[in-house]
């Protein structure tokens, strides 16, 4: 009986009338913890009622308190008739039970109903005192840390770095229960809320465990999941890293301490004991279920491309000897995991020693209720379902979706090692349902990762050591994994351009952030592939058939699109790479979305050619060579868009065998327009070459058409999915977090593959033209983490989820590190001026004269912006100056007198403003918390976690038109989403979260009886950040912290 | 290919000054888009209708989510729903709580009742301001009324306090509860040359000088009824106009200290006994509720028609309205000094104000 859970409900604030007589409200509350529950008394007529209740005690397992949410019901008294629910709020105390997170939760919960939303906020006090359980045998597995983040949190470091973990959970979904067809709406919404909220609490119960089992004590990358199998049920699932962590004493000091983790841990984190290794609940990876059926059975392993570069080589001199014994000591390291997987995207620094590529595996299941054969005892017998609890059948059977899992992990593991890697880092994984049909996914990137944390002066540290002193940092990640000898795929290989010592690909795709100390040239920007393929409607095995005979082809398109359009923005390696199949009735949608870089150790991409298959017709070459052309003049633009000026290497230093002769011979033909030689060419580099694009027919054409139809952000603005923009390291504290959504629908004429093509890539983007509008006062800023999720809610609707965060950044500092840069490569252009020629001949010929000026130019400007008041700054100047002036002229007279009545007015939180020379405009008793799918603030720095923020909303209506339609009822649900994490964020005490990400948002609609249903997930880290400069704390209205301390202590006060 | 649902939600909630105008100013979606492609914006940041068309629905909604809260602005402040920086917040109350100069015009006085709010559609036709945005403006004027109307204290602290308006437009809102509460009449064709600045100048003077609040401020309501007590005393003043001693008397006192220094003085001297009568007569009227709703149109009658006409410069109505108020207190016989002083010492204000053309 390790814990007492201690909860006082304050007071409530903008109830809703509950009585029409007296416009007013008897509002009593009621808080229930697992099978407990009190009660407050009624506040007799009053919207704003204080309870000031005594503190309510539950007496409870720790089991239970990771479990169970707390769960605080407002309801109305009526003497005459049942009392009427207000709404609720379900708050999770898990945050309470490790000693470093929060210690006390408090503050104002928005009051949520499923039905009518946020009605009115209750204030609440919940703490917990916790009793040292010595019991071995525990089921709780308290003290474990959980981060959303995917890299080691900001104030800690990583001790040892274990590895994969996964659970899964599985029950029914009440939704599809028989009482469902008799209960209200509300009922099975809350009866779907709280059950999501037990099974993620007894999930993450679960994952624990296994944390503790293999000796760590966090968990970093957590991501959970659910799946809604519908009448097959629900399933949570998750996967993370585990981790040592060890807080960081004085947070200033975080960034050696990742450089050097202490000395005396001598095994190296990933050497770390094997008897610990990760110890799922199926021992077998593949086995299939008992009770099986040939439904059950039916499985389609997708054929998985594996993405990386292409063309061959030769081994290279040095690395060889030291790579494979490198090879072996992970090998060693990392045979004794099941999986090797890492879910984190940014690492340590020497952590990460090659990457390899990214390898993805997708299955197509059946789903069937017969899997679990406990619901068929329920179902089979509605009236015995009575008697049964289907809580106590909680993850029963959970084990056909964790084989199905395990055999697409093991597929991903064989990838990689096909890849000569011993490892996967930024992995996932991601289901798509529609009706019984699931697609399950995987991916990441095969890696090579360094055994040691610590070099502590054994033989092949040294050896490792003197290679890092002679590599220039930057370059390691990109070279080769696997022998050159014996590839596992036809691959281009040339000696690394940055230090000349080890093969690289000629081009790279990962799906990790890119590495900090990775040296790239110019700018990076988002790069998306669409792609949609009809499919006929048909049952079980049939569709299931039908899907996987088609998603090879599409992984194949997707990959030849990402290919062409990367070549086409002049870069060389994709980051953040994320593929997602989404399966609907009629179709399958692909989005790929990834951030694209120029890799300065990597060889410069050609251009594209376009080859055309009928000759000899006038016409038909006049228009090929202006579409030639047109893509030559793209490319150039983009090159001068995104900066990218490589700084071009003169053959001398080369020093070693020049890139192939081949490669040489594609530099001529790359000048010649002549379409013949280009099919020469075609023929001999086989389908896979992603230079030659062949237009023999008019979907070809289309695609060419599509690759020219992506425009570029406007200017001031630039795009990511990674964590930051390549490029761009200058970031102001400014920054907008926001989700958009959209769904349009299909005129059932038109459905051809091409005119769905053209309706989804037109619906992203213009998607992505809304966004850089509706930002455009930010200008210049970055959308970091852009997070595209599609879905197909219906037979012709397309929805699309976006989220991102917009980031301001300084222009100024941004162009000094360019200028630096162009001088560089100016000092290059006019020393090594013969070099120039030969260089650009492997770009387009467009680009040649524009090489050597565009620095210059530059260079002049940034001289001339730095000799006065610089620009952008002096464009801040003024805009504030405007801004004050408004304020000016709104408060024009007596302002503090002004801000004093209004104190008065307020009647909640008097006690905020007492010891505040309040400045006229804030007076808010709210205060602020950032949101950030990103896991930093820029400008500020994180000095706790709190816990992590895992919520699950449904909202219904039955009055959709009346709430303003489809778009009125999302945009209302989405931002009361944003209140409820916000709220709990401040109430832990905490100012913004990290992180954050909304893993689903199912939305329902039925126009036609006037009803609505969404979902929502949305999960993050609470922290609290401290702004770096205090300057900045008095130029943002958003001065969190302290604005944050002293709202709530006001608001603890009243 | 349709838009079936379009949205954007950010966590710092996106405010667009210029669609919020727009809004306020009650025009649709559709004409605001026409409007907004007009201004150049289409051009200046490279986007396409589509665009603009889905931005504007989004501000228009989230405008359409906030107007619930602008209603009772301190819960703007403490709602959790949309984050919004305090700035922001002060320029959405202010903005929402603005109101046009012609529109007030119209309903400056008037009850704000049922019967006004149909007449609405008339007041649109006639000012060129779109209904909704009446409706807006009337719904202001009508929920600020109903909040302050019971309420003890000053009636600027008081709608400062309830609705966070700057001192500004709290001022002007007094002036319009203060005038809708004594039903003023201001739509007189003879008023039409009147602002509403000139009113609420007028209505401040009173408001400090007339109501109960002004002498004791420990009563209900009062600052928006005119001191019963007050209006009842003024009956004493007449004895200026109706003892003929008194009125010659005070008559050559001002016309011996106003000799050679005012232009329109033979003027003056013609008509000192009209002006004095009409002044201290709407004094004495002010006791009946019809009489007071006329104040302005017969200060406007007796005084400012008559100086017009006869093309008194402003600075010789200001001396003689000096020397009026002031000479009264040399006539021995007049008992009511302190009465006077507060009955002219407003409508020395108001007069001064209301003389222009």
């Amino acid at each position: 009986m390790p814990g007492k859970l201690k909860v006082k409900i304050v007071a409530g604030r903008h109830l809703p009338v509950m009585d029409r007589a007296s416009d007013l409200t008897d509002a009593f509350v009621e808080v229930k913890f697992g099978n407990t529950t009190f009660k407050t008394d009624v506040y007799l007529k009053s919207l704003n009622p204080q309870w000031n209740s005594e503190w309510f005690k539950f007496e409870v397992d720790d089991e239970d308190l990771q479990d169970e949410p707390l769960q605080i019901t407002v309801l109305d008294h009526d003497t005459y008739s049942a009392n009427d629910a207000i709404g609720k709020v379900y708050i999770d105390i898990d945050p309470l039970l490790y000693s470093e997170a929060a210690t006390v939760i408090s503050g104002w919960f928005p009051i949520y109903d499923t039905i009518h939303g946020i009605r009115g906020e209750i204030n609440v006090v919940v703490k917990v005192d916790l009793f040292n359980d010595l019991n071995r045998f525990r089921q709780s597995s308290c003290g474990v840390k959980f981060f959303c983040t995917t890299s080691i949190p900001k104030c800690y470091r990583a001790v040892i770095i274990h590895g994969f973990v996964e659970e899964l959970v599985v029950n029914e979904d009440p939704e599809y229960q028989w009482i469902d067809r008799i209960r209200t709406p509300r009922a099975s919404n809350e009866a779907r809320q709280r059950l999501i909220s037990l099974m993620s609490g007894e999930l993450q119960r679960k994952i624990g465990l296994k944390v503790l089992e293999m000796r760590g004590n966090a968990v970093v990358g957590y991501l959970q999941c659910f799946d809604l199998e519908g009448e097959s049920g629900l399933v949570v699932r998750a996967i993370g890293t585990v981790c040592t962590l060890d807080k960081l004493s004085s947070p200033a000091a975080h960034l050696p301490a990742c450089n050097s983790p202490s000395k005396e841990i001598k095994e190296s984190p990933l050497v770390h004991p094997p008897s610990h290794g990760c110890r799922s609940t199926h021992n077998s990876p593949i086995h299939t279920a008992t009770g099986s059926r040939l439904t059950q059975n039916f499985s389609v392993s997708v054929p998985t491309l594996i993405y990386t570069g292409m063309g061959s080589g030769s081994a290279g001199k040095e690395g060889g000897p030291f790579k494979a014994l490198l090879r072996q000591q992970t090998q060693s390291a990392l045979e004794q995991r099941e999986f090797p997987f890492f879910t984190l995207t940014a690492f340590p620094p020497g952590f990460l020693v090659h990457v390899g590529g990214v390898v993805s595996a997708r299955s197509v299941k059946l789903l069937d209720r017969i899997h679990n054969p406990a619901f068929v005892g329920i179902m089979g017998n509605t009236r015995s379902y009575k008697l049964l609890d289907w809580n106590s059948f909680n993850s029963d059977e959970p084990e056909t979706r964790d084989a199905w899992w395990a055999e697409i992990r093991q597929e991903i593991k064989s990838h990689a090692k096909a890849l000569g890697c011993h490892a996967v880092v930024g992995y996932s994984e991601s289901t798509s349902i529609c009706e019984e049909v699931c697609i399950l996914s995987a991916s990441g990137t095969a890696a090579v990762l360094n055994p040691r944390f610590l070099q502590d002066g054994t033989v092949e540290g040294c050896l490792e050591q003197r290679l890092e002193e002679n590599l220039p940092a930057g370059c390691g990640f990109c070279h080769i994994p696997y022998d050159e000898l014996n590839m596992p795929f036809p691959a281009h290989l040339t000696y690394c351009y940055n230090c000349r010592k080890q093969k690289v690909p000629d081009v790279l795709f990962t799906t990790i952030d890119l590495p900090v100390d990775a040296i790239v040239i110019g700018k990076g920007c988002l790069i998306q592939a669409r792609l949609c393929r009809l499919k006929k409607k048909a049952q079980a095995e049939a569709n299931a058939t039908a899907i996987s005979n088609l998603l090879p082809f599409m992984e194949y398109e997707v990959h030849t699109q990402l290919m062409n359009k990367l070549k086409l923005k002049g870069m060389n390696a994709l980051f953040g790479l994320r593929i997602q199949i989404t399966v609907g009735e009629n179709m399958l949608m692909g989005l790929a979305s990834a951030t694209g870089v120029y890799l300065a150790a990597l060889p410069t991409p050609g251009g594209i050619q376009i080859a055309g298959k009928t000759p000899n017709d006038g016409s038909y070459e006049q228009h090929i060579s202006h579409m030639q052309k047109k893509i030559n003049d793209t490319i150039a633009k983009n090159k001068e868009l995104y900066e990218i000026n490589p700084p071009e290497i003169s053959e001398e230093i080369i020093g070693s065998p020049i890139p192939e002769p081949r490669q040489r011979s594609r530099l001529l033909r790359s000048q010649s327009e002549s379409s013949d030689e280009v099919t020469e060419l075609d023929l001999s580099h086989g389908k896979k070459d992603a230079f030659v694009l062949e237009i023999d027919d008019t979907d070809a054409m289309e695609d060419v058409h599509s690759l020219l139809t992506d425009v570029p952000p406007p200017s001031g603005f630039y795009s990511c999915n990674t964590e930051i923009m390549p490029g761009i390291n200058n970031w102001t504290s400014e920054i907008q977090m926001f989700t958009s959504v959209r769904v349009i629908r299909l005129s059932s004429l038109n459905l051809t593959n091409q005119a769905l093509n053209k309706n989804f890539n037109d619906l992203c983007e213009n998607l992505l033209k809304s966004l850089y509008f509706k930002l455009r006062s930010m200008i210049p800023c970055c959308l970091c983490h852009v997070n595209f999720t599609v879905s197909l809610p219906e037979d012709e609707l397309i929805q699309v989820t976006v989220t991102a965060v917009a980031i301001t950044f300084d222009k100024n500092q941004a162009l000094q590190t360019t200028k630096t840069h162009a001088e560089k490569s100016l000092q290059r252009a006019s020393t090594d001026n013969e070099e120039l020629l030969q260089f650009p001949l492997e770009l387009c010929s467009d680009s040649l004269p524009s090489h050597p000026f565009p620095p210059s130019k530059e260079h002049l400007e940034s001289a001339s912006a730095n000799s006065g008041i610089p620009a952008a700054q002096r464009d801040r100047c003024s805009s504030w100056i405007e801004l004050i002036k408004l304020k000016a002229q709104t408060i024009r007279r007596g302002s503090i007198k002004t801000t004093v009545t209004v104190e008065k007015a307020s009647p909640v939180g008097e006690g905020t403003f007492r010891n505040r020379s309040a400045p006229p405009c804030t007076n808010s008793t709210v205060g602020v918390v950032k949101m950030t799918p990103l896991s930093f603030i820029p400008g500020a720095k994180i000095t706790k976690y709190l816990g992590i923020i895992n919520m699950f909303f449904i909202r219904e209506t039955t009055s959709l038109r009346e709430e303003g339609g489809v778009s009125g009822f999302l945009h209302a649900f989405i931002a009361e989403v944003f209140a409820m994490v916000r709220a709990h964020v401040a109430a832990l005490g905490g100012n913004a979260v990290v992180s954050y990400i909304m893993k689903q948002c199912v939305f329902m609609e039925n126009p036609n009886k006037n009803q609505a249903q969404c979902l929502i997930n949305v999960s993050g880290d609470a922290v609290i950040f401290v702004r770096e400069s205090e300057l900045e704390v008095v130029s943002t209205q958003q001065s969190a912290p302290s604005c944050q301390s002293s709202c709530t202590g006001g608001e603890v006060t009243t | 290919m349709t838009s079936e649902l379009d949205i954007f939600v950010g966590n710092t909630t996106l405010i667009d000054e210029d669609v919020y105008r727009l809004w306020l100013d009650g025009y649709s979606v559709n004409d605001a888009v026409a409007l907004r492609v007009r201004s150049g914006i289409l051009e200046q940041t490279g986007a396409t209708a589509a665009v603009l068309q889905s931005d504007t629905m989004d501000h228009y909604r989230t405008f359409h989510m906030l107007e619930r809260l602008l209603h009772a602005p301190p819960k703007l402040l403490h709602q959790l729903i949309f984050q919004i920086p305090p700035s922001r917040q002060a320029l959405l109350i202010e903005r929402y709580y603005a109101f046009d100069e012609a529109f007030v015009r119209e309903v400056l006085g008037k009850k704000l009742s049922k019967g006004t709010k149909k007449d609405l559609d008339d007041i649109s036709t006639k000012t060129g301001i779109t209904l909704k945005s009446c409706r807006r403006q009337f719904d202001n004027f009508k929920r600020v009324f109903k909040v302050v109307e019971e309420m003890r204290g000053s009636l600027v602290d008081n709608i400062q306090q309830h609705f966070l308006l700057s001192d500004r437009l709290a001022r002007d809102y007094a002036a319009i509860v203060f005038f809708a509460n004594n039903r003023f009449e201001t739509g007189k064709k003879k008023l039409q040359y009147l602002s509403f600045g000139d009113f609420a100048f007028c209505a401040e003077l009173m408001i400090q000088n007339w109501t109960l609040g002004a002498v004791d401020s420990q009563v209900d309501d009062m600052d928006m009824d005119l001191d019963k007590e007050f209006l009842q005393d003024l009956k004493e003043l007449k004895v200026l106009v109706a003892d003929k001693d008194l009125l010659d008397l005070h008559k050559s006192l001002v016309c011996t200290a106003l000799r050679g220094k005012l232009g329109v003085f033979s003027e003056m001297e013609a008509n000192f006994k009209n002006l004095s009568r009409g002044l201290v007569n709407v004094a004495a009227k002010l006791t009946h509720n019809k009489d007071v709703r006329d104040l302005f149109v017969d200060l406007v009658e007796k005084f400012v028609e008559p100086c017009r006409s006869d093309h008194w410069p402003l600075k010789d109505v200001q001396l003689f309205l000096n020397q009026y108020s002031a000479s009264v207190h040399s006539l021995d016989g007049f008992r009511h000094q302190a009465l006077w002083d507060r009955y002219v010492g407003t409508l020395h204000g108001c007069l001064l104000r209301l003389y222009h053309d």
